[in-house]
């Protein structure tokens, strides 16, 4: 194997920061305990329990997803291994990457949650404030720091936050959860979809260059949706902390604590209205500088990152391995460093077996510069820094262990939120939907096709927004339908969601049982065909088409509507039964769901 | 009686096996499959592979087994493998059963014992048959029958040890599941008696319950669970041996985690 072959391995590089806090493991332990023996309030202790990062699970009381947190994406192959065994031990086998850059353990028994806690503090890790009423997992995009399209590496700056933010008493108990998101460019973030969206800028001022951002706020996805806003035309770097501090002190005390389903900063910004909201937060950013009895500081590492190029043993005669071309076209992202690439691992619907996450952590160990490996917004691995002269060998090695699925930067890599495979909310199996349509796009080639390239699938599981179907360029979100009496999973499509400099959540164009999606989704794309102009792409073509700018036989929404109705009729039960059951169910579907905790 | 080792626990650490290696009395067997033997295994180790033991575990099939190599009532015996201690344990948990009461697991399997850079050894040792009485210890094996008299009692835990998934699908009910990774501990077959004893504490479990463990189909991953509560000392377990293969085709009652596609998650 290609590692005996190496000399000397670099030293691992570990985490430089220390998340973990070993006393609230044991501290969840004896809470457990305490709870089981009535002795604790049932609202309390999942308030407490959110609060560690132990989401409930669907339909029982007896297991929880722990939900682990990697600040700005970055994660260690230490830290891959230990979830391997934590996976295996106390959960299912694979872990889950979310859309939000944390990785997810499933059914894990609630009385086992300590001893991942525990352990998770051994690779400098935690769940807490994953879930609940608190700042949740600060993003950066998997970019930052090589993208083409970047002012500054805003990493250094997501880290601070996080590290700020963890633990504060200022947002142990918010009126709701709260989200940032910072990004390398308008592309590669999603900074006007949560409460506080950052875009790295920089700008010349006594002719002097300062850093600074783009801040968008109240911005999110959910049962009703809202774009952000612009807080000012610049925001210097010096201000980030008291910015961040006045929103969150304003939702904190303006927030809405009793209406459950609309308590997130997105509306209170909406019912406020926009100017009011801003000078809001502009008059308390200056009491917050203005009452500071200590200087208040992010802590921000902004030394370099070392790159090592691990010491490569090319075999120069090798041959290209099949595959090879439609894999980097697919999945490899050239970097602005000369020479240097990012590479995508797609995982269907984020699923990753303890097995393949221990063969990441070897293979960051042997191809990447910088060590460690950054989570992506889809549910995805970004291993980045892996020189041009490495990556025939190091696609060798995904395949190898299962991780060379093509497609990771294409429509093919559909998003899907956990659905009924472990949430209470949810009303479809999204999760399985989300892998079938990706197994279909892999097998049609589509993930080759570059009009298909900037198009996205995005699927949630009930009207609720883990999917992110919005954003989408061909949204999905599950309910039932009714034929008769037989009830069947009813999807709502929307087209034209977008989530760049024209953010736009998808237009609701028609209702789609579950067995029809990818005959739907196949004749849009073949209507796109038919009509599409020389340059276009499906994403340019679905946007004209919803906002009514387009030419050609389809001139609109209806035309869409028109086009797929035929597919979408339900059959009687008698004639296809299968229609009436959802993926990965072999009985007639019905409707269950249990209590949401995402108020909690 | 016991030369190995001064408490009940039937477990031997490595090292001290190491230093006990030469001693002709001791009879170490490797579980693992003929042709891995045949490559490289602890010295002096003769060879019973699991699957023969499996053909027939009747007692007087393994007093046989034992005659045959060489071990007699007082022979001290350690057993090793190289599947995370399960198939060991059975073999253990069947000398144990037939009344040997010298025999002992070793705490590492046998990866985990080369990469202590112990000694292996390709020599295959001659064995002297002896002879071994039947002194049935019927405490220690669950059947169904009892299995399903006593489930109900306060004092019973039942633990399943599959993995998580296939526990979810179906399961005797009433039991728990604690998956047979659970058990092990960097570098060893085993937790640390601290780590078993949170576990247990943590999930509520006494260690003057009456434990019944049990898993897939021939007792080899509850087995090890067994070995795993004795490490600590917990007086009352038994193995049930024939496991949920058996329980399932007697068509005794089954649990299911209903309403959730918990399969879906997986990527295997």
């Amino acid at each position: 194997m290609a590692q005996q072959l190496r000399p000397s391995k670099p030293a691992d590089k570990q985490s430089k920061i220390d998340w973990s806090r070993r006393q609230e493991a044991e501290n969840f332990a004896e809470t457990v305990k305490l709870f089981r023996q009535g002795k604790i309030d049932p609202d309390m202790f999942r308030r407490f329990r959110l609060q560690h990062g132990a989401y409930g699970t669907r339909m029982t009381d007896d297991y929880a997803m722990v939900r682990i947190k990697v600040p700005a994406g970055q994660v260690y192959p230490n830290q891959l291994e230990k979830i391997a065994q934590l996976s295996e031990m106390y959960s299912i086998g694979s872990a889950h990457f979310s859309t939000r850059e944390n990785i997810q353990l499933h059914w894990v028994i609630l009385e086992d949650v300590s001893e991942i806690m525990q352990s998770l503090s051994d690779v400098g890790m935690t769940s807490r404030e994953a879930c609940g009423n608190t700042v949740r997992n600060v993003m950066c995009s998997p970019m930052s720091g090589v993208c083409k399209d970047e002012i500054f590496d805003t990493t250094p700056y997501a880290l601070a936050i996080a590290r700020f933010m963890l633990r504060n008493p200022i947002c142990q108990g918010l009126p709701r959860k709260f989200k940032f998101n910072f990004t390398c460019c308008e592309k590669h973030g999603m900074i006007r979809i949560v409460d506080v969206g950052l875009l790295p800028q920089i700008q010349e001022i006594d002719g002097e260059k300062r850093k600074g951002f783009k801040i968008f706020l109240g911005g999110g996805l959910g049962n009703r949706s809202f774009v952000g806003h612009q807080l000012e035309d610049f925001t210097p770097v010096e201000d980030l902390l008291y910015t961040s501090m006045a929103v969150i002190r304003i939702f904190d005390r303006m927030g809405d604590r009793k209406n459950l389903s609309r308590n997130r900063m997105r509306y209170l910004v909406n019912d406020l209205g926009w100017e009011k909201f801003q000078n809001l937060v502009l008059k308390e950013r200056a009491v917050v500088k203005a009452t500071q009895s200590v200087i208040v500081k992010l802590n921000i590492d902004d030394s370099v990152n070392e790159i090592q190029r691990p010491i490569s043993v090319n075999d120069e005669s090798a041959s290209i391995p099949d595959g090879y071309a439609r894999w980097e076209k697919t999945n490899v992202e050239k970097q602005s460093q000369s020479g240097f690439n990012s590479v995508f691992i797609g995982l269907e619907a984020g699923d990753i077996t303890a097995n393949q996450l221990r063969s990441v952590a070897e293979i960051i160990r042997d191809y990447s510069a910088e060590g460690f490996a950054r989570n992506g917004f889809s549910q995805n691995i970004v291993i980045r820094y892996v020189h041009d002269d490495d990556l025939k060998s190091m696609y060798s090695r995904l395949i190898e262990n299962g991780l060379a699925k093509t497609g990771s930067l294409t429509m093919a890599s559909a998003v899907g939120c956990s659905g009924t495979t472990s949430c209470n909310l949810a009303l479809t199996n999204s999760h399985r939907l989300a892998k079938e349509v990706q197994r279909k796009f892999l097998e049609l080639n589509y993930d080759e096709d570059d009009d298909l390239k900037d198009s996205t699938i995005k699927i949630s599981g009930c009207p609720n927004s883990c999917g992110q179907h919005q954003i989408a360029t061909i949204g999905f979100y599950g309910g039932g339908g009714r034929h008769g009496t037989d009830m069947f999973p009813n999807y709502t499509m929307s087209l034209g969601g977008k989530f760049d400099e024209d953010a736009m959540l998808g237009h609701h164009t028609a209702r789609v049982p579950v067995k029809r999606i990818i005959p739907v989704i196949l004749k849009i794309i073949e209507l796109f065909k038919e009509n599409k102009q020389s340059d276009d792409t499906l994403a340019k073509w679905i946007d004209r088409v919803v906002s009514g700018n387009e030419s050609s036989k389809i001139t609109g929404v209806d035309d869409i509507k028109k086009a797929i109705a035929p597919l979408i009729v339900p059959p009687n039960v008698e004639d296809e039964p299968d229609f009436y059951m959802d993926y990965g169910s072999d009985t007639n579907y019905h409707t269950v769901t249990g209590k949401g905790e995402c108020a909690a | 009686m016991c030369c190995m080792i001064d408490s009940d626990i039937p477990i031997i650490n490595s090292k001290l096996l190491r230093e006990k290696i030469q001693e002709n009395s001791i009879r170490i067997v490797d579980v693992r499959r003929d042709q891995e033997y045949q490559q490289g295994h602890i010295t002096n180790a003769v060879n019973l592979p699991l699957a023969k033991l499996l053909a027939d575990d009747s007692s007087e099939s393994i007093q046989k087994i034992a005659q045959d190599l060489g071990i007699s009532d007082e022979t001290p015996t350690v057993i090793y493998d190289d599947t995370f201690g399960a198939l060991s344990s059975r073999v253990v948990w069947a000398l144990q059963y037939i009344g040997h009461k010298d025999v002992k697991l070793l705490d590492v399997t046998f990866s985990q014992w080369k990469d202590l850079g112990y000694e292996i050894s390709t020599e295959v040792p001659e064995i002297e048959t002896a002879t071994h009485s039947v002194k049935i210890n019927p405490e220690i094996m669950a059947t169904a029958e009892y299995l399903e008299k006593v489930k109900e009692n306060k004092n019973v835990v039942i633990i399943d040890n599959r993995e998580r998934l296939n526990y979810l699908e179906q399961h005797i009910p009433g039991a728990i599941n604690i998956p047979y990774r659970t058990l092990a501990s960097d570098g060893k077959i085993l937790r640390t008696k601290e780590g078993m004893k949170t576990l247990l504490k943590n999930r509520g479990i006494s260690e003057d319950a009456e434990i019944i463990t049990y898993c897939g189909s021939v007792g080899t991953l509850s087995g090890l669970a067994y070995y795993a509560l004795k490490s600590i000392g917990v007086s009352n377990v038994k193995l049930y041996v024939h496991s949920f293969k058996e329980w399932k085709s007697l068509e005794k009652p089954i649990d299911k985690q209903e309403n959730a596609n918990y399969w879906d998650l997986s990527a295997e």
